[in-house]
């Protein structure tokens, strides 16, 4: 288990200077895990957001200001604004005529409210220990990273962004579209687009296009050498191809095209009043980029966040979903949902290759959580280690370049640009020049990049096939830290850990001294990573081959878990599942509860929950399960449970559920009004949980039909303006019930007063229901292993063991064989373990080797050594009988985990009820009050078993039975005339010879859109 | 030609009165009837035979005869507390038993809190929350002394016990625990006014008793409260408080676990650990370290020879080391368990003593007994 290197020798190794204790690697790879809290201090999970928005705030801001700091108004040039700071601008504006100019300067001037991250530097929670969050009334475990706007939580979603092959579209599509684009200049469109959209990224200089015209050489090259050689060709699925855009990118790119069409409604606006020839007052610039009605900045990135829609004019993009309300039906729910990246295209795209699993996801994105069914494969999420970038600033980086010996792309030709012995050297997508000695260029940007001369982010990748170095400072990539090994020997030593632990040493400090480095999935490329310290540094006495290996070993993983996301790693031992089951279990857990009364932490517990904090916010508990059959009621993954152990608590839940009832403010200035409830009379009993102020008070229990709220509404809305009071007559009675499951007692748990948009007041109930597990609520494993509770059984009829232990549920052996979850039972053996000898068990993903995880065999040793056998199997007495059941029942805590769905919300049956206007048939669905449909294939059946009357009876009598009066000499519908007591047909003109029969009405309502369609559908009638 | 003497003979003949034809069953029956053997994969034999006429053609009677059981039936107290009680209990069929454990589970009345009235609740529990927590609490009143509360009954001093809670955490103060010890006996009924009364009258209250229950004898100098005194019921923050009254009523297990009058009651049969060959010298010691209950012992047979002997079977927890699969011996170790001998053990929630929550158990199926008989009869 624990790896021994003390008998290692080392005198081999001639590189280090050092005493004996430098060189000894650490003692067990178990240490080095604790890298990984520490990595999650500084970066990780929600921070990539955080990072994103504090860089936009602090740096994406003011670039974006700074690009568009000058407004020139057209008709008089001289008057342009300058920045300063963000979202508070300062105003400097030129103005005067004929020579005489005189400067005015206005210092931050608002020009609209940003919303703000919560966690980010500009959050006022930023930089709060727990305790100072709890006395802010906020959650300390909250991980941040989302908005609040309008009151509910969003989050911006992850986008993944192909670059390369965008750029390709974006050139295409502006070739084409000639006619489109801004008014035409001087040197005529085709310049133009050659110039500032053609290859945009590439710079032009005094109209020098040659750095263009290779780019566009080597591109073509590139072409020809793919359409030759298949192999030649980019993945586009490779996740090295990939930027991720964060809230931060995307904000600032809304951030841009407002303060852009902002600038252009000013220009518009002051060039008008410009125009005017007398001007009574003095022209005060400031004034036209803010002000009520200038606040397009605030309330379009209000818009835009609260409706996840991004309309960006000027890509002419227009993406929906791009926000989303975090759900926070739990803790980890919500953490997974901070986590997702979403791609850009469409997910209804019938291809196989974006979702299948990537090898160069490793260790960057999750492999197992991804949803089922269309956006399968598409949605990913990040790993538990993964770093996405922000742009850093290029200039410095292409000067370290030219130092380094690349020769500048100006001094060459195009034929020295291809000799086979030179390298491309390429800085985000940009040709800089080539260099002779690649592999020179590359280790000594990567020593200065470890020495934290350039930035920690920067990639260095060397392709061989394409003879190229990239060098990429850009944002959105994904990285993630590794050890950085010598010939295979670990820098990371025993006492720089040690030193970790004593809180001497911080992540950063790792990174400043080389001993850790990001790696991004390129540059990944040319590393040759160890999962293990073991892996690089074994015996000697081995193969040459096995030795040069380990001579060629670049870095070592930190930990090996640490490649499945957030949600993956709350799995205990994953690596003993079949793997879709891992996946089935995250898209279950978006669905997991609401609130549990008595939650616990689980028994089996995994690195990642610890670093996560899901045992302080657990969201199931620890359930005794005997795997057997019991009753029958177990068939098909349906679980027996045991009613003590509800009456005592199991599975108890909290609903909450929101109402809100609003107080109008109507046209004609008239209000709706809450009284004080009666305390007698025959309503008063509805009435009773009111307050006197005429709402219900928190505490109260509210059944169905009880009113929450005892309010009037004026009769007249619509007419003029009314100034007097309104007398008592003039309003009329609109309570408002509550709705709720029968015969089920809920609770009013707050009231909150506030007002709405239109500045009315509005009430908001939260109304809280505990409820107890009952038959056909969902429960689920922690291995996607879900079942319906198929019955309650008392306790005395459950099976219990020598040592009084009665299961709390009972799950059906069959859910094993074939969904092979041997974790789950693993789980049960460690949990077992855990109870008995008082100690949580492990089970992180691959981590028996490094301790991580604890082994079957010794959990096995423990289980014997408190008296239970081996295999965790007992010897159960019957309930019912008494007597010792005949087999050994396996048997021991499980973490249970109660989903949302619950019977009490789906539960639903109707006589007779509402029905749809138009087709006078039922309504359908359970909020409608709607009846069950009979449908074709029900239909069918009740054809083919040839009961008759009873297809009559559910399509006709039950649903839309009409009495239509047909002519039975044209064949057409006709009418019964009251007055004269009679029925006609109005095509004949005489009622002679009508017939009175039966009809769905949906039928009667097709004939007569046939009839409309110019269709004449005749009834022809027989005597039955 | 048959003989008188011989027909007599004929007709009187029974095979078991030959000398030489062995009396009672056959080891490998007996066995089977009196014990289930506990094999490595799977107990065998675990059930035990009913039927009175099962061995009748071994001249064997299966039937329970009362002479018989009083002369078989024993219970020996092995220990006995406040709360916990273990007993054997040998000479009755599994059933009998099983009877006895379910009567104490499910059946045997208690107190339990089953209405809270809750006047003002600002902890962060929730009402409803606390007031199942509230119902879980043991209650040390003996339910022999209260009446059932049916549904339309008025609650008096025969079938209520209430208690008052008023707890607060001043502002200011660190944060503080609520316990059981603060759940206040009221002897006179509920305190609560209720809203509707008219003022003219003694104002109601949600109780009416008629005197108060500390008149009682038994409650005189012995007044109600929880079992233990040290639960947690909930934490107050500084500024919280909670006021509540909460009404015990008698129930019974089966309605709410919270009646029931045991943690939890149950038995297993008495281990009895055979080995079938004689265990000597390095396999005495293998047999002693596998077992971790300590189950066998060493004996010095003198001139350095040891044997194993089983020495504390009742320790057995069957874990089946000792027959573990890959062990030599595996086969001649035999682990079984005594199908009328049952260990039984009592956990008392604390409100009545367990000895006597079994000698009511044995009064509830005595009741039912006679029931049955005089439904038959």
């Amino acid at each position: 288990m624990r790896l021994d290197h003390e008998d290692l020798d080392l005198t081999n190794d001639d590189n280090f200077i050092d005493k004996e204790k430098l060189s000894a690697p650490i003692k067990s790879t178990a240490d080095k895990f604790q890298l990984v809290p520490e990595f999650l201090k500084v970066r990780g999970l929600v921070k990539q957001h955080l990072d994103s928005f504090n860089y936009f705030i602090n740096v994406g801001i003011k670039k974006i200001v700074q690009a568009n700091c000058r407004i020139a108004s057209v008709t008089d040039p001289s008057i342009y604004l300058r920045y300063a700071a963000p979202i508070y601008v300062n105003i400097e504006y030129v103005y005067g005529s004929h020579g005489k100019k005189a400067t005015s300067v206005k210092d931050n001037v608002k020009i609209g409210r940003m919303p703000i991250m919560l966690r980010s530097c500009r959050c006022v929670l930023h930089g709060k220990d727990e305790e100072e969050l709890a006395r802010l009334g906020e959650c300390p475990l909250d991980p941040g990273g989302y908005f609040v706007i309008k009151g509910t939580e969003k989050e911006c979603v992850s986008e993944g962004v192909n670059t390369q092959k965008q750029a390709l579209d974006y050139l295409e599509a502006k070739v084409k579209k000639t006619s489109y684009g801004p008014p035409p200049e001087k040197d005529g469109r085709a310049l133009y687009i050659l110039r500032d959209l053609f290859l945009a990224h590439v710079p032009v200089r005094d109209n020098n296009f040659r750095q263009k015209c290779f780019y566009v050489g080597v591109m073509l090259r590139r072409m020809i050498e793919a359409m030759l050689n298949k192999d030649a060709m980019d993945d586009k699925d490779y996740v090295g191809n990939k930027r991720l855009e964060l809230s931060g990118q995307l904000m600032s790119l809304l951030f841009e095209d407002l303060f852009k069409t902002m600038l252009s409604e000013a220009i518009k606006k002051v060039d008008a009043i410009l125009l005017k020839q007398s001007r009574a007052s003095r022209f005060d610039f400031s004034q036209y980029i803010t002000g009520e009605s200038h606040n397009s900045i605030s309330f379009g990135l209000e818009r835009t966040l609260s409706t996840g829609n991004f309309d960006i004019k000027r890509f002419r993009m227009h993406r929906k979903g791009m926000t989303q309300v975090l759900t926070r039906l739990s803790f980890i729910g919500s953490l997974g949902f901070i986590t997702k990246i979403s791609p850009q295209f469409e997910k209804s795209r019938k291809v196989s290759g974006p979702r299948s699993l990537q090898p160069s996801q490793w260790g960057m994105l999750c492999p197992c959580d991804t949803p089922e069914g269309e956006s399968c494969g598409l949605v990913k999420n990040l790993a538990l280690m993964t770093h996405v970038t922000t742009d850093e600033e290029e200039g410095p980086l292409v000067a370290m370049c030219y130092k380094l010996g690349v020769t500048d792309l100006e001094v060459l030709s195009a034929e020295e640009l291809h000799t086979p012995d030179s390298f491309l050297v390429i800085l985000n997508g940009l040709i800089l020049g080539k260099h002779r000695r690649p592999q020179y260029f590359a280790n000594s940007l990567r020593m200065l990049r470890r020495a934290g001369k350039i930035g920690e982010f920067v990639s260095v990748f060397t392709n061989e096939k394409q003879h190229c170095v990239y060098v990429a400072s850009d944002g959105g990539r994904v990285c993630r830290p590794l050890v950085i090994a010598d010939k295979g020997i670990s820098r990371v030593k025993q006492h720089h850990m040690k030193e970790l632990q004593d809180g001497v040493r911080t992540f950063d400090d790792f990174i400043r001294d080389g001993l850790i480095e990001y790696l991004d999935v390129n540059e990944e490329n040319n590393a040759l990573i160890a999962l293990y310290e073991s892996e690089a540094t074994t015996e000697l006495d081995e193969g040459a081959e096995a030795a040069k290996i380990r001579a060629d070993i670049t870095h070592i993983e930190i930990e090996p878990f640490t490649i499945l996301g957030v949600v993956a790693g709350l799995i205990p031992y994953p690596h003993h599942n079949q793997s879709p089951r891992n996946t089935y279990q995250l898209n279950r857990m978006d669905t997991l509860l609401y609130l549990l009364v008595y939650p616990q932490r689980p028994l089996l517990t995994t690195r990642t929950i610890e670093l996560v904090g899901y045992d302080k916010l657990g969201a199931g508990q620890n359930a005794t399960v005997a795997v057997m059959s019991n009753t029958g009621y177990d068939i098909e993954d349906a679980i027996v449970m045991n009613k003590s152990s509800l009456d005592r608590g199991f599975g108890r839940c909290i609903v909450m559920k929101k109402i809100v009832a609003t107080c109008q403010k109507y046209d004609n200035s008239t209000v709706d009004r809450i009284l004080m409830p009666q305390r007698t009379g025959p309503d008063a009993e509805k009435m009773q949980i009111l307050d006197d102020d005429g709402i219900a008070s928190p505490g109260e229990i509210i059944r169905p039909n009880d009113v929450y709220i005892y309010k009037q509404i004026p009769v007249c809305t619509t007419r003029d303006k009314i100034t007097s009071p309104l007398s008592d007559s003039q309003y009329r009675p609109a309570r408002e019930f509550f709705k709720g499951p029968e015969g089920e007692t809920q609770v009013v748990d707050r009231v909150a007063l506030c007002s709405d948009k239109s500045g009315s007041l509005c009430i908001k109930y939260i109304i809280r229901h505990t409820r107890r597990p009952e038959l056909g609520d969902k429960f689920s494993s922690r291995h996607g292993q879900k079942g319906v509770c198929g019955t309650i059984i008392q306790q005395e009829d459950f099976p219990f063991s020598e040592l009084g232990i009665c299961p709390d549920l009972i799950m059906n052996p069959h859910g094993f064989p074939s969904r092979m979850t041997v974790g789950k039972m693993i789980e049960l053996l460690g949990s077992k373990a855990g109870v008995s000898c008082g100690r949580f068990h492990y089970g992180s993903a691959f981590g028996e080797r490094s301790g991580h995880a604890d082994k079957v065999e010794t959990i096995s040793k423990t289980l014997v050594d408190k008296g239970f056998s081996y295999s965790g199997k007992d010897l159960l007495y019957s309930g019912l009988s008494g007597e010792p059941l005949e087999a050994y029942i396996f048997m021991g805590p499980i973490y249970y985990q109660k989903l949302k769905h619950m019977v009490l919300d789906k539960m639903h049956a109707r006589g007779s009820g509402p029905r749809v206007m138009m087709t006078r048939q039922p309504t359908e669905g359970k909020s409608k009050n709607g009846g069950l449909r009979v449908g074709e294939m029900e239909r069918d059946c009740l054809i083919a078993y040839g009961a008759s009357m009873l297809i009559y009876e559910r399509l006709m009598i039950s649903s839309d039975p009409f009495e239509v009066q047909v002519c039975r000499a044209c064949g057409l519908l006709g009418y019964y005339n009251y007055k004269l007591k009679k029925a006609v047909c109005s095509t004949c003109k005489n009622g002679d010879n009508i017939a009175t029969m039966k009809l769905p009405y949906a039928c009667k309502l097709l004939f007569q859109e046939l009839q409309s369609m110019n269709v004449v559908p005749r009834l022809k009638l027989v005597e039955a | 030609m048959v003989t008188k003497a011989e027909k007599q003979f004929a007709k009187n003949f029974n095979i078991f009165n030959l000398p030489d034809v062995p009396t009672g069953l056959p080891p490998h029956l007996e066995l089977q009837r009196t014990r289930a053997v506990c094999k490595n994969d799977a107990p065998i034999h675990p059930t035990s035979v009913l039927y009175s006429g099962a061995y009748a053609s071994m001249g064997v009677d299966n039937s329970v005869r009362l002479e018989n059981f009083s002369e078989d039936f024993k219970v020996d107290v092995i220990s006995l507390t406040e709360t916990d009680m273990v007993f054997d209990m040998i000479g009755v069929p599994a059933g009998i038993a099983n009877a006895f454990r379910r009567i104490l589970l499910a059946e045997l009345p208690s107190m339990a809190i089953e209405k809270v009235f809750v006047a003002n609740n600002t902890s962060v529990i929730q009402d409803e929350v606390l007031a199942h927590r509230l119902g879980l609490i043991p209650i040390a009143a003996d339910p022999r002394l209260f009446e059932y509360l049916s549904e339309n009954d008025q609650p008096n001093e025969k079938n209520t016990i209430v208690f008052k809670l008023h707890v607060k955490c001043p502002k200011g103060d660190p944060r503080r625990k609520v316990l059981t010890s603060e759940l206040k006996w009221l002897p006179n009924g509920s305190e609560l006014v209720k809203e509707s009364g008219g003022s003219t009258t003694k104002p109601k209250t949600y109780t009416s008793f008629s005197h108060s229950q500390d008149s009682f004898p038994e409650f005189a100098n012995n007044p109600i409260m929880p079992s233990f005194q040290d639960i947690l019921i909930a934490k107050l923050g500084p500024g919280q408080e909670i006021e509540l009254e909460a009404h015990a009523v008698k129930g019974i297990g089966k309605t709410h676990a919270k009646w029931s009058p045991v943690a939890t009651a149950w038995y297993r049969m008495l281990p009895e650990v055979i080995l079938l060959k004689e265990f000597e010298g390095r396999h005495a010691e293998e047999l002693v370290n596998v077992c971790p209950k300590k189950v066998f012992d060493i004996e010095d047979m003198g001139q350095g020879r040891k044997r194993a002997t089983v020495a504390r079977p009742r320790d057995c927890s069957l874990c089946r080391e000792c027959i573990r699969e890959g062990v030599e011996w595996a086969k001649q170790v035999d682990l079984r368990r005594v199908k009328n001998h049952f260990i039984f053990t009592i956990e008392s929630t604390g409100s009545q003593p367990p000895d006597v929550l079994f000698n009511e158990a044995v009064k509830i199926l005595e009741d039912k007994c006679e029931r049955v008989i005089s439904e038959l009869s």
